[in-house]
């Protein structure tokens, strides 16, 4: 780099156009360092660290913070909560991230469908929910579950019908993956929908001569050509999925059936906060990074392959 | 095809879409009949018909310790608006520099940020709040504002913007005219980017506004809460006490307009393509 510098040495710009880019990025790499990376090197300290307590644990110097070796991530990962809250999280994208992926595509699928009519108004509508936060999306529903306000009940009621409880057992799951379903439809749509609009006219106009109909066209011409934004948010569904945390941290206190560790992450801020132990936190957290980091770059990963065989094709 | 043909409405998609759209409005049209009963009403008549105390909500809502409802709606204001342009900032320099020049360690440096997209905001959050306690920072206004400025999503839109609004060889002319390079990018290359900016302080805005995890780490004082953080604490506190109910239901009507009466004005401008930009590029 010093011999290149020389060289350019005669124009007295040379230096400022090669130290701009820098220059330029310097606030997000410094925010970087402050926010992204230090807070995680802190984290990955604590979760070797630990308290020790002598005698009574009472008076200056009677607590001690000590290494630990790994025996935060051992106790961690034979946690049978953590498990269990995992699990809980699995079955919950297990209906999340299909049906809002399918709704999304379907209803993408619709807006460009030829002679739709309010394609504007609908697209706006299903959009909507994208601006309210989780917060306060769960707020709503979380009212429209309650069986003293819902709606629902009230029919069901008038017909003489039972209803489930939305707030308990099984359904739980379901209430909870409508919140997200309604909070991330649109989004998804759009990112469809938009890839949609890009596909040339002229595709579509060989397989109308070809004599193909609308839905042979959506199945077989837009479908594999929309795959690969498809498998950007189901990326991103996923990764949201496994962090969910507002929306049954909301809920909680309308329903005695979402326990302070329903998600891992709730069972995080439960360690950290409740507990007021940072240091299996700590490693819980980690674990938790290493997991969703593994599972993006070997999702990354297998895309990437896949579609650079496709193109040597 | 003939011309009647291409007239005749497609009943499938348009009816699948408006029920498609119902679903969505539902809630919507829901908390705002909701905002207009009183407690009473609220547990009594059916979902959908209006009440009558919507004046009365709106007031207990305003008197509700001192107004702290509206203090907590100017502090979301100040913490979206002003974090977005921080970010929208900080993004256009990043996302600029990544686009337009050539340098040692660029894809590098773009992958590390990026990589923050992925760290779950829990991980982060528990970390930032425990260093920000050794600041003697936690529970400020700067513990919320700063870690939200640097966002990972807002510089991949900024590059991929600035790589297509902003010509090489414009920048290479500014050069020529003896231009500085920050001169350059003031006056040249940031009035192109306009559209893409515009984008990403809207995304980075509705994020900040939606946020709620990290003021939920972070605050202890009410007086700090954003909105969000303020209505899950008047939620918690109505499990105890009912009459906090149609206070919470008003407030998350009067939370949501102002963000559905921006995202209908400005819904015009975003330019959407960008989020799908990844698969292209």
């Amino acid at each position: 780099m010093a011999t290149d510098l020389r060289r350019g040495g005669p124009r007295p710009g040379r230096w400022r156009v090669r130290g701009a880019p820098y220059a330029f990025l310097l606030p997000a790499v410094a925010l970087f360092a402050l926010f992204f990376a230090l807070p995680i090197g802190y984290a990955l300290y604590l979760s070797l660290r630990k308290v020790e307590v002598k005698g009574l644990g009472l008076g200056s110097g009677a607590r001690q913070e000590v290494w630990a070796g790994l025996s935060n991530y051992t106790a961690a990962l034979s946690d049978s909560e953590l498990l269990s809250s995992a699990l809980r999280v699995l079955g919950y994208g297990a209906i999340v991230v299909p049906s809002m992926l399918g709704l999304a595509l379907v209803l993408a699928l619709m807006l460009d469908a030829e002679r739709t009519r309010l394609g504007g108004f609908s697209r706006l509508a299903i959009f909507l929910p994208y601006a309210v936060p989780g917060v306060i999306a769960a707020l709503m529903w979380g009212f429209l579950y309650l069986p003293d306000v819902s709606p629902f009940h009230y029919l069901l009621d008038r017909a003489g019908l039972p209803a489930p409880d939305l707030l308990d057992g099984g359904p739980l799951y379901v209430a909870l993956a409508n919140i997200a379903l309604w909070g991330g439809t649109g989004f998804n749509m759009i990112v469809i929908y938009t890839s949609l609009r890009s596909i040339p006219v002229e595709i579509y106009e060989a397989a109308r001569l070809d004599g193909a109909s609308q839905l042979q066209t959506a199945l077989r011409i837009k479908i594999p050509i929309v795959a690969p934004s498809l498998v950007l948010t189901f990326f991103f569904s996923i990764i949201a999925t496994l962090q969910v945390f507002s929306e049954p941290t909301t809920l909680k206190p309308l329903t005695n059936s979402l326990s302070t560790t329903w998600s891992p992450l709730m069972k995080v801020y439960q360690d950290a906060f409740v507990k007021n132990d940072i240091y299996s936190a700590a490693a819980t957290s980690v674990v938790i990074a290493v997991i969703t980091l593994v599972l993006s770059f070997g999702f990354l990963k297998t895309v990437g392959s896949r579609s650079n065989r496709g193109e040597t094709q | 095809m003939t011309a009647p043909a291409t007239r005749r409405i497609a009943w499938v998609p348009t009816v699948a879409l408006l029920v498609g759209a119902l679903y969505c409005l539902l809630p919507v049209a829901w908390v705002v009949v909701a905002a207009t009963k009183s407690g009473r009403e609220l547990f009594s008549t059916f979902t959908f018909l209006p009440g009558t105390g919507f004046t009365d909500n709106v007031a207990d809502l305003s008197a509700y310790r001192d107004g702290v409802y509206w203090r907590w709606m100017l502090n979301s204001l100040f913490y979206a608006g002003f974090g977005a342009l921080l970010s929208t900032a900080v993004s256009a320099l990043s996302g600029y520099a990544l686009a337009v020049y050539r340098f040692r360690g660029r894809e590098t440096l773009f992958n590390v940020l990026l990589a923050g997209v992925l760290m779950p905001p829990v991980i982060l959050a528990v970390p930032q709040y425990l260093l920000m306690a050794k600041a003697d920072m936690a529970d400020s206004y700067l513990s919320v504002l700063l870690p939200l400025i640097l966002s990972p999503y807002g510089v991949y839109l900024a590059r991929i913007y600035a790589a297509a609004a902003v010509p090489p060889d414009v920048v290479e002319a500014g050069r020529m005219d003896g231009g500085g390079e920050w001169r350059i990018f003031r006056s040249v290359a940031l009035p192109m980017m306009v559209p893409g900016l515009v984008t990403v302080f809207l995304f980075q805005f509705v994020a900040v506004w939606n946020n709620f995890l990290l003021p939920y780490i972070m605050l202890g004082d009410d007086q700090k809460f954003p909105v969000t953080l303020g209505l899950y604490t008047l939620l918690q506190q109505g499990s105890n006490t009912p009459a906090l109910y149609t206070l919470v239901i008003t407030g998350a009507l009067l939370a949501v307009l102002p963000l559905i009466a921006l995202f209908l004005v400005i819904q015009r401008f975003w330019s959407l393509d960008l989020l799908s930009g990844a698969v292209k590029s």
